[in-house]
C-alpha cells in the first residue's frame, strides 16, 4: 500500500461506526460470536466498522480472541 | 451512552438466560465464605494467566520487557479481579461469564500499557516534527515530488480546519505516534472521547482534501 492509498483509509470515516464505548461494551458478545465462525459482522456492521478503524479496540478484540482460543471452554 | 455517530446503536437488548457454568461462577462470586474466597482465587488464577499471555503477544510491539512486563500483567489481574467483582450484577448473559470476565483483563492490559508510555516517552507530547508525516503513511523519499503538495495542503488543513483539540489529538496521534490510550492518560479522557475527536479530525481533513482536488469525495454515503 503506497502513502495516498494510506492517508486515504485513514482519513475515510465510516458512519455506521458505533465508537469505543459501545464496541467496548458488547466486545465479548462480538468475540463469541466470532470465536463460533457466526457472522458478527452481519449483527453488529457498527461494531465491525469500529474494529476496523480503532486500533485499541482492535487490538483489544484480537486480544479477547486469542484468549477464546487459548482457554479451554 | 457517548458513541462516535449518535444514530447508531447496536447494544444487545434483553439479557440471555444464563448457562449454567457461568450461573455457578456468579453464584460463587455473588455468595460468601470459602465457597466465594476459592472462587476469587481460581478467577485470579485465570486472568493472571491471561494477562501474562496478552502482554507475551503485544510485547513485540511494545518498549516494556522482562519483569517490567509481568508486574503489568499481575497489576492488570489485580485490577480486572476488582473490577468484574464491583461491576457482577452488570453481567447479563450475553456471552460466558468467563468471555465477559477475559475482556476486563484484556482491557486492563492496554490501560497499563498506555500508562506505562510516558515513564518513557518516545517524544514529548508538544513536540511537533512534521518531518515524520510522510513515513508515517509510508510516503517514499524518493517520490517526494509526488506527495510534497498532498502533505502540504495536509498540514495546512490541520491547521486552519480543525479544532484546537482536534488538532493537539491529531498531532499527538498521527505526527508524534502517541498511541491512543497514552493520550486517554495525559489528556485525563477517555478512549471514546479522543477517538471521537480523531473521527471528526479525520472527517474535516478528507473533506477539505477532497475540495481541493487531492481526493476524491467519500461516494459511499458517508458524512
Amino acid at each position: 500500500m503506497n502513502g495516498w492509498s494510506e492517508l486515504d483509509r485513514f482519513l475515510l470515516t465510516d458512519p455506521r461506526d458505533v465508537g469505543c464505548a459501545q464496541a467496548v461494551e458488547i466486545l465479548h458478545v462480538y468475540a463469541e460470536l466470532v470465536a463460533a465462525g457466526e457472522s458478527a459482522e452481519e449483527r453488529y456492521p457498527g461494531v465491525a466498522a469500529h474494529l476496523q478503524a480503532c486500533g485499541p479496540c482492535g487490538e483489544d478484540f484480537d486480544g479477547l480472541l486469542h484468549t477464546l482460543r487459548d482457554e479451554p471452554g | 451512552m457517548a458513541t462516535v455517530n449518535p444514530v447508531v446503536d447496536e447494544t444487545p437488548g434483553a439479557a440471555d438466560p444464563i448457562d449454567p457454568e457461568s450461573a455457578e461462577w456468579i453464584g460463587a462470586l455473588a455468595g460468601g465464605g470459602p465457597q466465594r474466597e476459592a472462587a476469587l482465587a481460581r478467577l485470579h488464577e485465570m486472568l493472571l494467566r491471561i494477562a501474562q499471555r496478552e502482554c507475551r503477544r503485544r510485547s513485540p510491539r511494545l518498549r516494556i520487557a522482562g519483569p517490567e512486563l509481568e508486574d503489568l500483567a499481575y497489576q492488570a489481574a489485580a485490577d480486572a479481579l476488582v473490577a468484574i467483582t464491583r461491576k457482577l450484577g452488570q453481567f447479563r448473559g450475553e456471552s460466558r461469564f468467563t468471555t465477559w470476565a477475559y475482556k476486563f483483563v484484556i482491557l486492563e492490559v492496554s490501560d497499563k500499557v498506555g500508562r506505562h508510555f510516558w515513564q518513557n516517552p518516545a517524544v514529548p507530547l508538544d513536540a511537533e516534527d512534521w518531518d515524520r508525516l510522510p513515513d508515517r503513511f509510508g510516503f517514499e523519499p524518493a517520490r517526494e515530488a509526488e506527495w510534497r503538495d498532498l502533505l502540504a495542503a495536509l498540514r495546512r488543513a490541520v491547521d486552519t480546519e480543525l479544532s484546537p483539540r482536534q488538532r493537539q489529538v491529531f498531532v499527538a496521534i498521527v505526527v508524534n505516534a502517541v498511541p491512543l490510550d497514552a493520550l486517554v492518560i495525559e489528556l485525563s479522557s477517555n478512549r471514546n472521547a479522543i477517538y471521537k475527536t480523531m473521527f471528526d479530525a479525520r472527517r474535516k481533513l478528507r473533506a477539505a482534501l477532497a475540495a481541493k482536488g487531492y481526493m476524491g469525495h467519500d461516494t459511499a454515503g458517508r458524512s
